[in-house]
């Protein structure tokens, strides 16, 4: 695969790998945020990890828009399944996530709601079309990277007159999530981030000036291969050796300083920001996610099932995301991690999508732990 | 022939399977008679029995059974009844016998256009041709409309064990060797493409295939083997953690030496899927002893359907039974089991 | 997060379609969120939409950097 291969190069991931310890010395620790889960999918899946020395850490962060949605947004959509016989479109993404009363949108399926997997928003339009005696509804998720495409099916069924189509909308923003972290009281024990790959396609590259320059932390954008990931990591060491704050941009090759202008028009022209959003392990935030604007209110689920509401659905007492999230605890630190928390039975919201913190150890890392113990 | 005694023959073209083909009737005899016997027929389907009396055995035997539910029915590559033969065949054969003979038995559902079905019985008569394993005896019935899903196949097969060669999944040694047979993540890809609201093109068929032949020149190498398993359902990662879990080893294995196609490589990447959980239907997984791995190799690559053959890595001691690799980048992760059915990760 | 993969456009479709290839593996992406997309260039591909279209000389860069940095601590 162009452009993806030889940024999963063995022996140029050695070579950046030595330099990483050489730029890392002997020196204190270092603690880098990958704020989103492609990364930290990424980084154990290829072990990547592996490859980094002791004194550099990686605290994965709150990007990954299954993780952090909220219990009572999927019961939403299962009610809507299962109250109000809507035809409900998911990405695969979210079919799995437990819900309340034992559910999830699978499990939904199971009772006989009408629950199909979708690749993209425009297989779900064109499901809209082909059954016009039903209601579709899409479950929309995602951070940026993933809104423009549901900003443009809503203006494709507008131009078609869909009338049996509606959003049930997710949409999430990034920087007010890293603002929560970072405004964490008493400060965040972070030295810098790995900027989102994807996100920052559309929103580009300059938005992050903010955490560099308020709060004082370097920020690098990379690509989702191994490569990118390590190039990042040590761009942001030698940030910090000297003294700078910057953002810089690994990921050239699709990121730019304004980003996509077009995709960001369309985002603007569908949707506004909510005042406020709640994210699963991190809270009510202000300004964090989006909803459609009153203008394609037609195609809003919300406003069109207007008798459902959002419960909120608080989390397990045991969980400790929030802490995971903000980089104060590690996986493992959670009492119930691998026991009563597994990916089979995730229990809090790290847990629920292999691009979890809690998940990605699991998965790919909980080996390293158990030999710690017995060694 | 009579007047009263003709009986229309079946309508191929046009056709569809209603309740009384399953009812024990005429109906039922016809569609025997003019579609499952004229396909498949042999010697023991002929005695028209309830069941097949077989000559006798000598050795240890095996028996084995597989319910076949696959949506498509027909998929690239193949389709239900090339599969449910070749997946039992294949199930007797990683006990390490030679598969004999296999049965055969039908879920209709109402409605199903017979031209179809006549398709896949002469696609399962001529697998089980080309094995050589003859479908001795089977039965049919027929569920109401929405009650089934077109067409469920079970297969049940005999065999007769190699002599003196015992394979288990509780076998693997420390110090054992790995191997595959060859490229992996085709046959779960050729379905994945065909799925509703994922539907892609590719050059992707199931690697669909009758195991034994190879099963037969990994035995005659003389290598010592443990274990024999295919890895379908789950993939290669969950069929290894399967052996792990049972011999109370662990494994490590060389992410490079595992061969995927371009194109299965590519849609996995696309679709956010891994090829290890992808399912398999035509490769094996070999565990044997270290010094006999080199020989079992060449035996392997020399047979048609082990041409892309390889060690792809090593049983350890470990009792927690993980299975470990070092990754391309040379890194290491773990390789854990399936977690549910994988779904696309996308956003 | 955000899976997307650049992709080769290998034909122009109407509807501001477009069919991509991976390696042999092809797909009908929108290009509604791209301008200026031709027959031959790469597109970052998210969700069915062509996100961004790749920069080969700012890939090939990137590459150049990753061998020279890791040789110059
Ligand atoms: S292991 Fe489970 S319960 Fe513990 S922090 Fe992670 S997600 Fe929450």
């Amino acid at each position: 695969m162009r452009y993806v291969d030889e940024f999963r190069d063995p022996v140029l991931a050695q070579n950046l790998s030595a330099s990483i310890a050489l730029e890392a010395g002997a020196g204190f620790g270092y603690r880098f945020m990958e704020f989103c889960g492609g990364h930290t999918h990424a980084l154990s899946r290829y072990g990547v990890l592996g490859m980094l020395p002791s004194n550099v850490q990686m605290i994965h962060g709150p990007g990954c828009p299954v993780c952090v949605l909220p219990i009572g947004r999927i019961d939403f959509a299962i009610r809507l399944a299962l109250e109000h016989d809507v035809i409900l479109c998911s990405y695969g993404d979210c079919l799995r996530v437990p819900a309340s009363d034992g559910l999830s949108l699978l499990k939904a399926r199971a009772q006989g709601a009408d629950v199909r997997m979708v690749y993209s928003a425009l297989d779900a339009c064109k499901i809209a079309a082909d059954n016009p005696q039903s209601q579709v509804v899409f479950f929309a998720i995602g951070f940026e990277t993933t809104t423009p495409p549901t900003a443009s099916i809503i203006k494709q069924a507008h131009a078609a007159g869909l009338k049996n189509f509606s959003v049930l909308c997710n949409h999430v923003l990034t920087l007010p999530a890293m603002e929560a972290i970072l405004n964490q009281p008493g400060g965040v024990p972070l030295d810098g981030f790995v900027g989102p790959a994807h996100v920052s396609t559309v929103i580009g590259s300059a938005p992050y000036q903010l955490v560099a320059q308020r709060y004082r932390k370097p920020v690098v954008i990379a690509g989702f291969e191994p490569l990118d990931m390590l190039q990042a990591i040590l761009m942001l060491l030698r940030q910090v050796n000297t003294g700078r704050a910057e953002v810089e941009n690994e990921f050239t090759r699709a990121v730019t300083p304004q980003g996509n202008r077009k995709a960001q028009a369309l985002v603007n022209e569908v949707f506004e920001v909510r005042d406020a959003f709640e994210w699963r392990g991190l809270g009510s935030l202000p300004w964090s996610g989006l909803k459609l604007r009153a203008e394609f209110a037609q195609y809003d689920a919300e406003a069109r099932y207007p008798e459902m509401h959002f419960v909120s659905v608080p989390d397990h007492k045991a969980c400790e995301c929030g802490a995971i999230l903000r980089g104060e605890k590690r996986p493992q630190e959670c009492k119930i991690f691998g026991t009563v928390c597994t990916p089979d039975n995730p229990i809090g919201a790290c847990m629920v999508s292999s691009e979890g913190a809690c998940a990605a150890h699991y998965t790919y890392g909980r080996y390293r732990d158990v030999m710690q113990e017995g060694s | 022939m009579s007047k009263a005694a003709y009986v229309r023959p079946l309508d191929m073209a046009h056709g569809r399977v209603d309740m009384s083909h399953g009812s024990g009737g005429r109906a039922m005899a016809q569609l025997i008679a003019e579609l499952f016997a004229a396909a498949l027929g042999n010697e023991y389907l002929a005695q028209g029995n309830d069941g097949a009396l077989l000559p006798q055995i000598n050795g240890r035997l095996v028996m084995s059974t597989d319910a076949h539910v696959v949506a498509p029915l027909f998929f690239p590559g193949g389709d239900i009844g090339c599969l449910s033969v070749r997946g039992t065949i294949n199930d007797i054969a990683m006990m390490g016998a030679q598969p004999l003979y296999l049965a055969a038995s039908f879920i209709l559902e109402e409605g199903y256009p017979l031209a179809d079905l006549k398709r896949i019985v002469d696609s399962m008569a001529q697998a089980a041709r080309a094995a050589g394993v003859p479908i001795v005896t089977g039965d049919t019935k027929v569920v109401e409309q929405g009650k089934g899903d077109g067409v469920f196949i079970t297969t049940t097969g005999v065999g007769v064990a190699y002599d003196g060669v015992t394979l288990s999944g509780d076998l693997a040694q420390p110090g054992d060797k790995i191997l595959l047979s060859g490229a992996i993540g085709d046959h779960g890809m050729a379905i994945l493409s065909q799925r509703e609201g994922l539907a892609f093109d590719a050059p992707i068929l199931s690697d669909t295939a009758a195991l034994h032949g190879l099963v037969a020149a990994m035995i005659a190498s003389g290598a010592k083997l443990r274990v024999l398993r295919d890895p379908t359902r789950g993939g290669l990662a969950t069929t290894l953690n399967e052996i792990a879990r049972q011999s109370g080893v662990g494994m490590m294995l060389q992410e490079n030496t595992i061969p995927v196609n371009p194109a299965v490589a590519a849609a996995c990447e696309f679709l956010g899927l891994d090829a290890l959980y992808v399912a398999n239907e035509g490769k094996l997984i070999a565990i044997c002893a270290a010094e006999d791995a080199e020989r079992l190799l060449a035996a392997m690559r020399a047979h048609p359907l082990g041409q892309r053959a390889a060690i792809i890595g090593a049983v350890l001691e470990d009792a927690r039974g993980f299975v470990q690799m070092t990754t391309r980048m040379g890194g290491c992760r773990m390789v854990d089991w399936l977690n549910g059915e994988q779904l696309p990760r996308i956003c | 997060m955000c899976l997307a993969i650049p992709a080769l456009v290998v034909e122009l479709l109407p509807a501001d379609m477009a069919r991509i290839d991976l390696d042999g593996m092809r797909k009908e992406v929108s290009l509604s969120l791209v301008d200026d997309v031709a027959v031959g260039d790469y597109v970052i591909v998210h969700v069915g939409y062509a996100l961004q279209k790749l920069d080969p000389e700012e890939a090939a860069q990137t590459l150049a950097l990753f061998a020279e940095l890791a040789r110059q601590p």
